[in-house]
């Protein structure tokens, strides 16, 4: 039996197999990435800050950065109700509720987009009556509460303004939350539950101070794997959000239209912050997982 | 009716241990109808949109829609660039779970996490690398232009994109599978006398067949949906570089909402097929294996 040390040698293919991979992961992945950050290496420090720091921009950052958060503590908490209710429970239909869950993935972002544009835009199947329910509602918000800015915060309509953003980009983020929980669900011991009712606890106490915190590790992992998506999206976006600079222009849309304007310095610029962004999110989601496995272990 | 919502633990202990370690039946209706609401809210309700404004017009116009000559070239375009993507990044995936599967060397943990860069990308941006590539003010792009060869704006650079957008699909669900069979029936192989790609062919793939058809439909799925890195490489122009997404885009963006649904009913039916066959690929596993996705 020869020992895994050996390995390298018995087995064929490890040069052929890695020095593929390495050329193929270099050219489709690694060169082109670097393209990003040597085009801006050759921009001006003073320049680069121009670039990623003026209004628009910033503007663009803090709704992509908002929208995504708030999408992704929507997801977490429905994502969380969705996987305890697949992994729990049984009720008709659940194998076909439970293949859908993964829908976001498999649907296009432009279908998605513009199905969901369809559905909340103001003769939309529920546009129709969310659309002025959401206009006097933030209307009143802003009779009440003048000090804040509501109106240009939460958007007077659904489609074609903020919570058209919000919308869409719940959607694609869906399935992170319910995949990251369910299997870490189905791994949790009886023995924990029926323990703490030995010790006295009744249903609210041993969820809220037993199984809750067994699975917050997981739970983050898929919030930040949901806003680290969302953060990134734009084909689902672009239809409903109705696309104004300085309100309702995401991140990624300024790129596009930095580019169609030929300023590629600046859409490249833009780009390397939003790489930084996401490099730092794949760390962090990494890091977590590790840390959710280890809790799981001990 | 409370037989509709059971318990997974059920003929555990007595009557406080069983309220203790189970939700109350109340509890168990409103959690269920709250998720099933949310999932009808977000997915049900868009898929249904898709088909509705479809046939909206009828089923005449939903038909004529395909015989747009722009609209079969965006077809074309889209199973061409697939055909392309997805072999490519299949043989990229077999290569790469073998040599990190099956032997150990320095800076693995590294190169897994490098696989997976592509998810963390913005579609936009992974559009954008390539321009800044191959594009007219790019690296390539003056030798390009003097060998009167076009990459952005032009079909290699869409297949391109959309090779970069699915890359990890089928690598990542390959390395942990073979990781998890380990090496034991390849050295046996190998003991009997059978030649390396005997060895793939005979040993190593009749086991991760499943895994690798799972990689194949999620990797195609992506590549015939995929719009952002696509819609900034392509340049738009009508029945040349228009995909299928692009093409709603484009239809849509022109009010012509019956064709541009009519379209994207196409694209909803390849979701629809792709997660039938992915449930099929998870249930077959989980009948080899007891339980868990492959």
């Amino acid at each position: 039996m020869p020992s895994s040390r050996s390995s390298r040698s018995v087995l064929p293919g490890f040069g052929l197999s890695l020095g593929f991979t390495l050329a193929y992961l270099g050219l489709i992945v690694l060169l082109p990435l670097a393209a990003a950050f040597i085009k801006t290496a050759g921009m001006s420090w003073s320049d680069f800050v121009a670039a990623t720091t003026s209004p628009r921009v910033l503007a663009s950052y803090r709704l992509s950065f908002g929208a995504s958060f708030a999408a992704a503590a929507v997801n977490a908490t429905f994502g969380l109700v969705v996987a305890w209710v697949l992994v729990r429970y049984s009720f008709p239909g659940k194998k076909i509720v439970d293949a859908l869950v993964d829908l976001p993935f498999a649907l296009p972002t432009a279908v998605a987009g513009i199905a969901l544009t369809a559905i909340y835009a103001k003769n939309g199947w529920v546009g129709s009556w969310l659309d002025p329910f959401w206009a006097s509602a933030v209307g009143r918000l802003d009779a009440a509460l003048p000090g804040v800015a509501w109106k240009e915060w939460l958007g007077v309509k659904i489609a074609f303004d903020r919570p058209g953003i919000f919308i869409a980009l719940t959607f694609i983020g869906l399935p992170f939350v319910v995949r990251t929980l369910q299997p870490v669900i189905e791994e949790l011991e009886p023995e924990l539950e029926e323990a703490a009712a030995t010790l006295g606890a009744n249903r609210w106490q041993t969820v809220t101070r037993v199984l809750l915190p067994e699975l917050f590790p997981a739970l983050l992992t898929g919030f930040a794997m949901a806003f680290a998506r969302a953060l990134g999206e734009y084909g689902s976006v672009v239809f409903i959000a109705g696309n104004q600079p300085l309100h309702s222009e995401i991140t990624p849309l300024l790129i596009i239209t930095k580019l169609e304007q030929y300023d590629y310095r600046g859409a490249t610029a833009i780009a390397v912050v939003m790489l930084v962004t996401s490099f730092v999110l794949l760390l962090l989601i990494n890091l977590l997982q590790k840390w959710s496995r280890r809790y799981h272990r001990v | 009716m409370s037989a509709v919502v059971t318990s997974l633990s059920a003929g555990s202990g007595g009557h406080v241990a069983r309220r203790a370690t189970q939700d109350p039946v109340w509890v168990r209706w409103l959690l269920t109808a709250i998720a099933l609401g949310f999932l009808a809210c977000f997915l049900l309700l868009p898929l249904a949109a898709v088909f509705a404004e479809a046939f909206r017009k009828g089923a005449a116009t939903y038909f004529a829609s395909f015989r747009d000559p722009d609209a079969l070239a965006a077809i074309r375009l889209t199973l061409f660039t697939a055909a392309v993507a997805v072999p490519a990044n299949v043989v990229f995936g077999v290569a790469a779970a073998w040599c990190i599967a099956k032997f150990n060397f320095p800076g693995k943990s590294v190169l897994i996490t490098l696989i997976d860069l592509p998810f963390a990308v913005s579609p936009v941006i992974s559009g954008l690398i390539y321009v800044l590539m191959f594009g007219a003010q790019g690296w390539f792009g003056p030798w390009l232009m003097e060998h009167d060869i076009k990459i952005i704006f032009a079909v290699p650079g869409i297949v391109l994109a959309t090779t970069f957008v699915t890359f990890p699909f089928v690598a990542r669900e390959l390395i942990p599978l073979m990781q998890a069979q380990g090496n034991d029936e390849e050295y046996a192989a190998v003991t009997l006398g059978a030649s390396g790609w005997q060895i793939f062919w005979r040993v190593t793939l009749p086991n991760i067949k499943w895994g690798l058809f799972y990689g194949i439909i999620l990797c195609n799925a992506r590549a015939m949906g995929e719009f952002g890195a696509v819609s900034v490489v392509s340049g738009h122009i009508r029945g040349e570089t228009n995909t299928m997404p692009l093409h709603i885009e484009i239809l849509y963006n022109e009010y012509n909402f019956a064709a541009a649904f009519a379209v994207a009913s196409l694209l909803a039916l390849l979701a629809l097929v792709t997660l039938v066959l992915k449930s099929v690929v998870e249930w077959r596993h989980a009948q080899a294996h007891g339980s868990g996705t492959p």
